[in-house]
């Protein structure tokens, strides 16, 4: 069995978002890159998974080589092998395209990617993939469990659950839910020192332009000071929420 | 040549997202000069969509307890969307809106533009505002597709009433392409869930352990709000994961977010930024959010929030 799981680098969670080239192109200066947290989890329910139903973990990136670390570390994780698409891709198109091309080389029979990426927060690799391969995809995927070709699954609606059931090849959007925070793996030195022998590929990409072009980046506007209203004036912070701000 | 826009709908009936997408919808027509259309599915009442100014709705049944089925469903709405030469689709940003944006695109070989926060300053090519990482930042996207899925965060346009009076007609539904099959949803359908919620209240580490969350309810149910709380109340198991809200959690786009005992984490933060209005009621006068909110209180939680309740 062969699982596929797509790992986005992504600024640390903390970063301050800044531009430069005036307001053209992220500033990468000082910020530390991680794995996308939506990854992570997908990529610990297929090491989890691996050793259940004996599966081959591959992770794939589609990025310069600046986000081979990120793939080590998944390897620490405990990927069985990693593969980068040597492209910085544009928008979430270029890389679905890519992945495709990926896929129809080598049959992954569980696809995995994030939610979506926190840092351009498309949301739209797993569900354009799944198209283009002509199988099903469930984004927000909180539970996954397999048995033999068959898939049990869950989704996260606004207010409650989906539960779904599907045969493999498919694709999964990973979120938290899937396996909780504290399953997270932290590489061990054992991993750390096994993952520099593990294969990372280097692929070439494919010949395709983007759907979307950013053009321009800007902050949210400075917000004014807090009005602050004393703890016992209570009859006064709902005055200023009917009258000022009108919501309630 | 056409604006198509994906009303969702429970048991029968618009949500309010879709008076929105309609009103974003209009105003893009009326931009291009074209026909507003709508997109439901089992809709038992489609004159509360009449005050949006749209010329038709396709009301698509779907066989008799059958559920939501995003293959299907985007497969009919593309059907439509080829026959009416749509240029712009329209889709929420709610769960099953985020999971029809990308299928539609694939199907229709268009640009998929998630978090569109206002109307496009120009339509050929489009180019549109959208949020980015995790609403910290916004960018100017152009587009480099003739058809364009977009997908609204909520409460970013607001409703626009007009005169109208809808054309309905049926559309047959798309068979399947895949095996994927839902069974069964759990859905709490007494609460208000947080993306459709007006006013979210929401909990942090401040009010000190799970048994204090009567406050967070109660205040909620006087507010007619939704409930949520910050990721280390979810990650310590006080409070399911569907309620955390953040950055790896839920975003928020509400009227009103209030916030009790919530410090305001830069992820924290950047997942309820987009709600409109914020009021923090903490202890601690240096916790980051008194700088994200617009109004505060420095106070005791279990003092400030039983006033509250009583008062509001």
């Amino acid at each position: 069995m062969n699982i596929l799981v797509c790992i986005s680098p992504v600024p640390d969670t903390t970063s301050k978002i800044n531009f430069k080239e005036e307001n053209t192109a992220f500033e990468t200066l000082g910020i530390q890159y991680v794995i996308n947290p939506n990854d992570e989890f997908g990529l610990t329910r297929a090491v989890h998974l691996q050793q259940k139903v004996d599966a081959k973990v591959t992770v794939v990136t589609v990025g310069d080589a600046s986000c081979e670390p990120i793939l080590r570390k998944c390897l620490a994780i405990g990927a069985d092998q990693a593969i980068r698409v040597d492209l910085q891709p544009q928008d979430g198109f270029q890389v679905a395209t890519q992945l495709e091309a990926l896929c129809k080389k080598t049959n992954y029979d569980l696809i995995i990617t994030g939610r979506e990426s926190i840092d351009y927060n498309g949301g739209m690799v797993g569900g354009l993939l799944a198209v283009h391969m002509g199988i099903p995809y469930v984004p927000n995927c909180v539970h996954l469990d397999l048995s033999g070709n068959d898939v049990a699954l869950e989704r996260e609606i606004d207010g409650g659950k989906e539960r779904l059931k599907s045969s493999l090849p498919l694709i999964v959007g990973a979120q938290k839910g899937l396996v909780e925070e504290k399953d997270l793996i932290i590489p061990n030195m054992r991993g750390i020192m096994q993952a520099r022998q593990k294969p990372l590929e280097v692929v070439s990409p494919i010949e395709v332009t983007a759907a979307t072009l950013v053009e321009h980046y800007e902050k949210p506007p400075e917000k004014g000071a807090v009005k602050l209203v004393d703890a016992e004036d209570i009859d006064g912070l709902i005055d200023l929420l009917t009258n000022e701000a009108k919501v309630l | 040549m056409a604006v198509l826009v994906y009303l969702e709908s429970q048991k029968g009936t618009i949500k309010k997202t879709g008076f929105e997408l309609a009103s974003y919808g209009r105003a893009v027509a009326d931009a291009l000069g074209e026909q507003l259309i709508g997109v439901g599915f089992n809709l038992q009442d489609t004159k509360s969509i009449n005050p949006y100014g749209m010329d038709v709705l396709y009301n698509v049944d779907t066989p008799e307890g059958s559920f939501f089925n995003a293959d299907r469903y985007s497969s009919t709405i593309a059907g439509i969307a080829s026959k009416e030469m749509a240029q712009v689709i329209v889709v929420s940003s709610s769960a099953d809106g985020r999971y029809l944006g990308p299928l539609l695109s694939a199907k229709l070989d268009a640009a998929f533009l998630s978090n569109v926060v206002d109307l496009p300053t120009q339509y050929s090519p489009l180019k549109v505002k959208r949020s980015c990482f995790t609403n910290k930042a916004f960018n100017r996207t152009l587009s480099q597709k003739e058809c364009n899925i977009l997908s609204l965060s909520s409460n970013a346009f607001g409703l626009n009433e007009q005169q109208g009076d809808v054309e309905v007609r049926s559309e047959p539904y798309a068979e399947a392409t895949t095996d994927l099959e839902v069974t069964a949803i759990d859905q709490a359908t007494d609460k208000v869930s947080i993306a459709d919620a007006d006013i979210v209240v929401s909990g942090g580490r401040g009010l000190k352990g799970p048994e204090n969350w009567h406050l967070i309810e109660d205040l909620a149910s006087v507010l007619d709000a939704a409930t949520a709380c910050s990721k280390p109340v979810s990650d310590m198991g006080w409070r399911p994961h569907s309620e955390h809200v953040g950055q790896t959690g839920k975003p928020v786009a509400s009227n009103l977010y209030i916030a009790i005992g919530v410090s305001g984490a830069i992820q924290h933060l950047a997942g309820i930024n987009s709600s409109k209005v914020k009021v923090v009621i903490n202890n601690d006068p240096e916790a980051p959010f008194f700088k994200a909110a617009d109004y505060g209180i420095v106070g005791d939680a279990f003092e400030v929030v039983p006033k509250l309740i009583r008062k509001a």
